[in-house]
């Protein structure tokens, strides 16, 4: 089959980008400027970031008053596009009727998307701030209702955000 | 015969029927909530409001036409309610209109005014018919800004059903239910107006032996049962067909399924047998027994001991153990509560391989167990399956009652019993304990397990495909619901979301993986060590053996039971017709 093709690469370059050398100069001298200018590089683990309360970091579920927001619908499991989330439900004399009698974030799965928070009807599961993350063990990695629950205080960035601008 | 136009197609239907009826006796759909086939109608919910008008005619009697030749009709003014408007010949009805799907819009926007939209934490969401109309047949929004009533909660009506007068919208299906099909006339409304609500006569309880019926055919989340309450949702469920094994009528039910375990048992629509119903024993009794308890490896006993070993070695034990004995000594068990498969692979295997005619099983029979609707003495799923592929004794002398006497007296000494447990009768455990050999197929660890020589783990139900014939002689097919680790690789879609995309370091796929195997696939394995060769690779091959050799079966197929939703004996040339089925519950995603 012939397909009739222009070679477009032979246009890509004009002649001092060719002979290589003027090119070289102008890459140094970049290097050269930024030597002057003020230092963007964080010294990590001593300096911090504080992100915003746009950053998506670990999900977590929010506590109020000592207990969980959740009701444990299940939507975030559904929605979450890793299967990160398992939720089981069970009842509970309070006016909410269920509560989360498991609740697993896998989070060598999550994605950090932020769909579990979008998609809760509650505002019970959110992306906090955290983003050092590190897990000796595939077991580790597994956390637990406990491990999530985040007081709500700690959380108002976040909240403040979704309140903004979802 | 009269025929009618909906939506301008022509239809064929009889005198007599509703508007309604005759859409879904031709699988068009009307939306409704309070009309239900089996039930009377009630005509409240106001939702399947149509169009309906007639063909104008002329003073000389012919049909008035427009320019284009199309016969004018003549509509009526006012909206009618497809459920209680009969059929009348040329009549004329519109689903898909302005007017109609106005008037739709408007009952739902009245109907979700006192509706909390609790979707989220209710267990009918995902399969709630005010769910999807207010999806499809909604404006998605409400002008109504004033705050909602609110009602009684978690109100128990009886031991399996939990009301939330909240979600109630009040369609009266419940209520007819009981008094017209469970014949237990103690549901009423109480109160008017906003503040309606239905209550149960005082002093009384909604206990009959269908009473969670009301829970399937609730368009929304009012009844829920206690059993199942927040246990999953359902779009996390898989639901496969099956046959209840409860009694010998056999209803078509649905098992959901989530991490490998039998979570719900709900009926599947089958006009011959069960229609739209099940009762409450079938969807609460059995289904514990394949979650809990189970033989998961096959075993041998060494020194008093059972042993979990490889499929090979407990096979090859059992073979050995069959040589040792002359087929006169041996009797071969059968059991009703499995299937015809492998009742027909024990019935093969103990007069082809072992040459012993003792065969028969164990028939479970409670004289208080039935009723005047569907259920049955006859507790065995299976048993007219299990007497029409030969598990019957050869003589009187030989039979399972006369067992004690023969162990007792040494004519029987091997006793080879396929998914039995005898769960009602002691006196067989007794008897058991004497004979030299027992080689035993179970589900659940049980006394006989314990006294066995060699135990097989079985799949007979749930976790494996096959037949039952019931009570009227109809062979119906069930498949698999659960994972083995034999069948997992077939079961694939059949899955659960989770289960299905669960790798082994989820904590959610951790449950329980059987290494069980149904009878006729292990009897396979033992005729072959006898040098006989079944040539069974699946349970199919079995029942196409059956439908070969046994004049009863001629013609039958897994694809044509499947079709007709079951076919009774002798009449593969001649089956039901096949109907256009709905379930009274919403269908789920799956």
């Amino acid at each position: 089959m012939n397909i009739n093709t222009e070679n477009i690469e032979k246009n890509r370059m004009n002649f001092w980008e060719k002979i290589y050398l003027p090119e070289i100069a102008r890459g140094l001298g970049l290097t050269l400027k930024r030597m002057f200018r003020p230092k963007m590089t964080r010294q990590y683990p001593e300096e911090r970031w504080d992100p915003l309360g746009s950053y998506r970091g670990r999900p977590v579920l929010v506590d109020e008053d000592g207990k969980e927001r959740c009701v444990a619908c299940g939507l975030c499991s559904r929605v979450c596009p890793a299967l990160a989330i398992e939720v089981q439900a069970a009842e509970t004399p309070d006016d909410k009727e269920r509560f989360p009698a498991k609740f697993e974030i896998n989070m060598l799965r999550c994605i950090y998307c932020g769909f579990c928070e979008e998609v809760c009807p509650e505002e019970a599961i959110v992306m906090s701030k955290d983003y050092e993350l590190v897990f000796a063990s595939q077991e580790s990695a597994i956390m637990n209702k406990e491990q999530l629950l985040v007081p709500v205080a700690q959380l108002q960035a976040r909240l403040e955000f979704l309140r903004r601008y979802r | 015969m009269p025929h009618i136009y909906i939506d301008g197609k022509r239809i064929e239907t009889q005198s007599g029927k509703t508007i309604i009826e005759a859409a879904y006796d031709n699988g068009l759909y009307v939306p409704h909530f309070c009309w239900h086939p089996e039930l009377s109608v009630a005509g409240n919910c106001r939702m399947c409001l149509v169009e309906v008008g007639l063909p104008k005619r002329l003073p000389n009697g012919e049909f008035e036409t427009d320019s284009n030749g199309n016969i004018v009709v003549s509509f009526l003014p006012k909206l009618q309610i497809a459920c209680a408007t009969q059929v009348s010949d040329g009549m004329h009805v519109r689903i898909n209109h302005d007017k109609v799907i106005k008037a739709q819009e408007a009952v739902m926007e009245f109907l979700l005014i006192n509706h909390p939209l609790d979707c989220p934490i209710c267990d009918e969401a995902g399969q709630c018919k005010l769910q999807e109309y207010a999806f499809n047949h909604s404006r998605g929004e409400s002008r109504f800004e004033e705050t909602k009533n609110h009602k009684d909660k978690r109100v128990s009506w009886g031991p399996n059903v939990l009301f939330d007068a909240e979600r109630c919208i009040s369609c009266s299906r419940c209520i007819r239910f009981a008094k017209e099909i469970a014949k237990q006339d103690v549901l009423t409304f109480v109160q008017r107006g906003d503040h309606v609500t239905i209550k149960v006569q005082d002093g009384a309880k909604f206990d009959n032996n269908y009473s969670m019926n009301v829970i399937d055919i609730c368009p929304v989340g009012a009844l829920t049962s206690p059993d199942f309450r927040f246990k999953s949702r359902v779009w996390d469920m898989s639901f496969n067909n099956s046959i209840c094994m409860g009694c010998s009528r056999g209803c078509n039910i649905q098992i959901g399924v989530r991490n490998n375990e039998i979570l719900r048992i709900e009926p599947k629509t089958n006009m011959y047998v069960n229609k739209y119903w099940m009762c409450d024993y079938g969807r609460l009794s059995y289904y514990k027994k394949i979650n809990e308890n189970r033989v998961t490896n096959p075993t041998i006993k060494k020194n008093g001991v059972q042993i979990e070993v490889t499929w090979d070695e407990a096979i090859s034990t059992a073979a050995s153990i069959l040589r040792k004995y002359k087929p006169s000594e041996m009797m071969f068990i059968g059991s009703g509560r499995s299937s015809t498969e492998n009742n027909y692979a024990l019935a093969r295997f103990a007069k082809n391989v072992a040459k012993s005619m003792n065969l028969d099983y164990y028939e479970r029979i409670d004289q208080t167990f039935a009723d005047d609707f569907l259920r049955t003495n006859d507790l065995n799923p299976n048993a007219a399956g299990c007497r029409s592929v030969g598990i019957v004794p050869s003589s009187d002398k030989f039979s399972l009652k006369n067992i004690p006497e023969n162990i007792k007296n040494g004519s029987i000494k091997l006793v080879y019993i396929m998914d039995e447990d005898f769960d009602l009768d002691e006196k067989y455990i007794q008897a058991l304990q004497n004979a030299e050999a027992i080689i035993v197929h179970s589900l659940n660890h049980s006394k006989l397990t314990e006294i066995a020589d060699v135990v097989f783990a079985s799949s007979y139900f749930a976790e494996s495909e096959g037949t039952f014939v019931n009570i009227d002689k109809r062979v119906q097919y069930f498949e698999p619901a659960l994972v083995t680790s034999e069948n997992l690789h077939r079961m694939g879609m059949k899955m659960s979301r989770l289960d299905k995309f669960g790798a082994p370091n989820d904590r959610w796929t951790q449950k329980e993986l059987r290494n069980c195997r149904p009878a006729w696939k292990v009897l396979n394995m033992l005729a072959s060590q006898f040098s006989v060769n079944f040539n069974y690779n699946k349970a199919e091959d079995v029942f196409n053996d059956i439908a070969h050799n046994i004049g009863q079966f001629n013609g039958m197929s897994y694809r044509l039971l499947k079709k007709h939703q079951g076919i009774i004996l002798g009449k593969a040339s001649n089956p039901d017709p096949v109907l256009h089925n709905y379930e009274s519950h919403y269908m789920k995603p799956n």
